[in-house]
């Protein structure tokens, strides 16, 4: 299951999307720990699957939350990302 | 002066009077306690028996019992006569009596597949306050899913204070949409507070009612379009929730999208309870081994 977190309005798309059936296959998930905002989380998903989400407070404010990495636009080596040994996930702006 | 609510949306209740409870083995429940409406959803078997959709109230919990309630009146079935009841919708987690609670988005999955059949791949459910893209396989498992919840510009919310603007029952804004001349350019900002503006300004330049009407479901058609072209169309497609009603915004959607939307056995209200339904009686299977 591909998921994506986050939101669109006015100033554009925001969405953190993580493939879940590679995200499945990783035990440690290190990119929860690379995040310096900690906005991300492991859980258990309605199949049963223990994947990687981003936390629900923080899915509506990805654009303030995610700028700590990405004060400028374009996409740099995001610590999550960086850190994901499954090439897992990826970010729209 | 006639003083109406012109947001108001019909409450509905529903029994297969052919079946009895009774006589069932499997009664399973399904309830969506959404942020404007709350669906309550009883499968006799893996058959739909009885649903109900009246309006959410402040408590999720309380809702989730009200929205039972026409169904106990009609059928003298009582909550605790369900083998196994899931609740599902933004305010699962106070639905307490539920034996689990699953998301919106797995039970939207399974719900669709049940109504729209088996290649269903592609849903779009427009719901009070917000709107999701799910793709779904065979089997009605999510595969791909988005959701916008930030933002009410597209949800139910934001028709209903359109209606309540214009003065226009809910209910007439897909059909009054379409009674125009021409179609209009989208309204430039579907945003619920600046909406009201915008159509003040319309209204004030000589605009009737339904093209303003037409211009703001054109634009919902494609803000919710953008949405899902994000995950991508595959037939067949299914449209859910409340807005599944209006057809204002679904022929424009489907005009958009250059693709008609699969028809719904079932009011597509319901889908996420229905969904709900689904899995608590392959729950309560598994919970007897």
């Amino acid at each position: 299951m591909i998921v994506s977190f986050g939101y669109m309005d006015g100033s554009g798309e925001y969405f953190i999307t993580v493939d879940n059936s590679k995200c499945v296959k990783c035990a440690s998930k290190p990119c929860i720990s690379a995040c310096p905002k900690q906005i991300l989380e492991a859980i258990t998903n309605d199949y049963d699957e223990l994947v990687m989400a981003v936390k629900n407070e923080a899915r509506n404010r990805l654009k303030e939350e995610c700028s700590v990495c990405k004060p400028n636009t374009g996409i740099v080596n995001l610590p999550c990302i960086s850190a994901c040994p499954f090439d897992a996930i990826k970010h729209s702006w | 002066m006639e003083n109406r609510d012109f947001w108001r949306w019909s409450e509905d209740v529903f029994v297969d009077t052919s079946r009895d409870w009774r006589s069932a083995n499997i009664i399973s429940c399904g309830i969506d306690v959404g942020s404007v409406s709350s669906k309550a959803v009883v499968m006799l078997d893996g058959m739909l028996y009885a649903y109900s959709i009246v309006r959410t109230g402040v408590n999720s919990s309380e809702s989730a019992k009200k929205a039972f309630i026409p169904i106990e009146e009609r059928t003298g079935l009582k909550l605790n006569n369900c083998n196994f009841i899931v609740g599902t919708g933004y305010g699962r987690v106070n639905i307490t009596f539920a034996n689990k609670t699953i998301t919106e988005i797995a039970c939207h999955g399974k719900g669709a597949h049940y109504a729209g059949g088996p290649k269903v791949r592609t849903i779009l459910d427009m719901g009070g306050q917000d709107c999701k893209a799910i793709h779904i396989d065979s089997e009605g498992k999510v595969t791909n899913f988005l959701m916008n919840d930030k933002c009410a510009a597209g949800t139910g919310r934001g028709l209903e204070v359109l209606a309540e603007l214009l003065e226009i029952p809910i209910e007439e804004i897909g059909p009054r949409s379409f009674d125009i001349d021409e179609e209009p350019e989208p309204v430039s900002n579907v945003c619920v507070v600046f909406a009201r503006a915008e159509a003040y300004n319309l209204l004030r330049k000589g605009w009737s009612k339904n093209k303003v009407l037409a211009a703001y479901c054109r634009a919902i058609a494609e803000r919710v379009c953008s949405l899902i072209k994000r995950i991508g169309v595959e037939p067949d497609f299914f449209v859910s929730g409340g807005i599944s009603k209006n057809i204002g915004i679904v022929k424009r959607v489907e005009r958009i999208l250059g693709i008609e939307a699969v028809k719904s056995t079932v009011d597509a209200q319901i889908i996420g309870a229905l969904g709900a339904a689904i899995f608590a009686k392959v729950l309560y299977e598994k919970s007897r081994g």
